[in-house]
């Protein structure tokens, strides 16, 4: 993603485009979007973590209380659930959908006939919010909904159970949707990914005798290096926003059993008006995403080193 | 052999499709059925009636209609101001020698890639400190200052890939910088602002974090978040509730629709730059 800035420049441009550069538009053209991200972005988020180190309830004004929120965190056994439960969706929604995305990518990206029916198909809920997904697959998991009439045409009554309210089931319940929406998604940056590759590298491979996998492993999983660093931010930052499916289905119910690190968070700030609380979980949820992204790019330069 | 592989691809990606786009039919179906019909049924049998009178209800009892105007409000400035700033934003970075403009791109893009829950409170209170709180103008502000960053980085990939004899040739026309910006290089990035503006209209409606974090009164709720409420108005109408789906899906299917093309290339914009 490293990009060289600079265009193609002769002298005589680079002369003029100095003497352009401090006209007064064209700072007002760099300033005032950054002044509007600064007030909507910037400056809230370092508000957020001052907030994180205070008591406040919203109305009188908040109270420094140092780590204290952080040191309730690490004994709060719901903040515990919720996050063992962010890493189980880290893990099977951002894994099952960079498979999945990856899987049908691959298996749709020859132009053939049906593959765009097929592309669109995957693509369409893409489309809908995940209130609406949410909606539609609650007609799944109602008592006597499709679920269960599907369970019972094939003989299987015994596994019939409240999908989404049963502590057992409610998080993978969740999770389903989710992935129905997601794996579509990735599979069109896989596409465009896939796409990008030039095909001689794959002729020559073939040449030297390499078969499908061995292709695979090693033509195709390389040149995609620069999608995947992609995909992963996206996926992990998907992960941990993770919060309209959740709320619209289960709203981290029941007893917190589908309880994220998002939903634990809104519902601490705005139903429990701990904000300082909130906050602390807020920049918990900042480290996570950071901390893996950062992992892995570290990685990734150090492959390329 | 090659038959049959055929034969197995279409087979396993039609029985994939149906899996896809079965749940959406089914919502669909359900929309149209009597109360009568489903409760005497239940959510999962085949329709045995047909009746439009859910959409009506869901329309006017349920109050979409308002929700939709309020989407519309919220979503068309957004994705105009979104897109016109970090249009600006991206010209100067990529076309000019503005100092330190790779810092500020980055920094820009790293907003927009912190995670929302961050943000919320301090959103929250900002928007009541300036009497914003509860009316579409924050909303309208959250979705502005949140998405500039992303927005403006992919334009700033494309803008700086456009060749520079262009404004060359403009400037020693005797352009100045503005008419460059609107003449030249705006017109020249209409594929990438396409792109971003089918994406961003249905970020925008689509949403519902921001919409009930700025927001509190059910008159100014925005599809999304009226939806969720549908359902605790028709607790058991299923019927009405789909129908409530179909509609709040409908906007962002028909932009979809209208600009595949563009929609799907914006999807992978971001990632192949």
């Amino acid at each position: 993603m490293t990009a060289t800035i600079s265009t193609t420049s002769v002298t005589p441009t680079r002369r003029r485009r100095r003497s352009a550069r401090l006209s007064p538009l064209l700072v007002a053209f760099v300033l005032v979007p950054f002044a509007v991200e600064s007030v909507w972005v910037f400056w809230p988020a370092l508000q957020g973590f001052w907030f994180s180190l205070t008591s406040w309830d919203g109305m009188s004004p908040p109270a420094y209380v140092g780590a204290d929120n952080y040191v309730e965190l690490a004994g709060d056994a719901t903040f515990r659930g919720a996050l063992v439960n962010t890493v189980i969706w880290l893990v099977l929604f951002g894994g099952l959908s960079v498979l999945g995305g990856f899987g049908m990518a691959l298996i749709l990206q020859k132009e053939r006939r049906g593959v765009g029916f097929y592309r669109a198909a995957l693509f369409t809920p893409v489309v809908f919010s995940l209130v609406v997904t949410a909606l539609v697959w609650r007609v799944f998991y109602q008592p006597d909904g499709v679920a269960d009439t599907l369970l019972r045409a094939v003989g299987l009554e015994q596994l019939i159970r409240p999908w989404l309210a049963d502590p057992q089931t409610a998080l993978y319940a969740v999770i389903l949707p989710a992935l129905w929406r997601q794996i579509g998604y990735v599979m069109v940056l896989f596409l465009a990914g896939l796409k990008a590759i030039d095909p001689a590298l794959h002729e020559a491979a073939r040449m030297d005798g390499a078969n499908s996998w061995q292709r695979l492993r090693h033509v195709t999983i390389p040149q995609l290096r620069g999608i995947n660093a992609v995909v992963l931010s996206i996926i992990v930052i998907d992960s941990l926003r993770s919060f309209d499916i959740v709320w619209s289905l289960t709203r981290g119910g029941p007893y917190h059993s589908s309880e994220l690190l998002s939903t634990y968070m809104y519902s601490t700030a705005f139903q429990s008006l701990r904000l300082g609380y909130a906050s602390a979980i807020a920049v918990v949820i900042f480290v996570l995403a950071l901390a893996v992204i950062l992992g892995y790019l570290v990685r990734a330069f150090r492959e390329e080193a | 052999m090659n038959k049959l592989r055929t034969g197995a691809f279409h087979t396993g990606m039609i029985l994939l499709s149906l899996l896809w786009l079965g749940p959406v039919l089914w919502v669909v179906l359900m929309s149209t059925r009597s109360f009568d019909d489903i409760a005497a049924h239940g959510v999962g049998s085949l329709p045995r009636s047909f009746t439009l009178d859910t959409y009506r209800q869901a329309w006017t009892d349920g109050g979409e209609l308002r929700a939709l105007i309020n989407s519309t409000l919220v979503t068309v400035p957004s994705v105009v101001l979104s897109l016109g700033l970090s249009a600006m934003a991206a010209f100067a970075l990529s076309r000019f020698r503005i100092p330190g403009r790779r810092t500020i791109l980055l920094l820009m893009l790293a907003g927009n890639l912190l995670p929302p829950q961050i943000l919320l409170i301090p959103v929250a209170k900002f928007s009541e400190l300036t009497g914003l709180y509860d009316t579409l103008w924050a909303l309208i502000a959250v979705q502005v200052g949140f998405g500039l960053g992303f927005y403006t980085f992919v334009l700033h990939g494309f803008m700086r890939d456009l060749p520079g004899e262009i404004q060359e040739a403009a400037t020693i026309d005797g352009a100045g910088t503005a008419q460059i910006f609107t003449r030249v290089i705006l017109p020249l990035t209409r594929p990438a602002l396409a792109a971003l503006g089918a994406l961003s209209f249905t970020w925008i409606f689509n949403d519902l974090l921001w919409a009930i974090t700025v927001l509190r009164t059910d008159d100014n709720m925005p599809v999304t978040p009226a939806l969720l409420a549908l359902q605790g108005q028709f607790v058991s109408s299923w019927n009405v509730i789909a129908a409530g789906t179909v509609i709040a899906a409908v906007p962002t299917v028909a932009v979809f629709l209208r600009f595949q093309r563009h929609f799907v290339s914006g999807l992978a914009l971001g990632a192949v730059k």
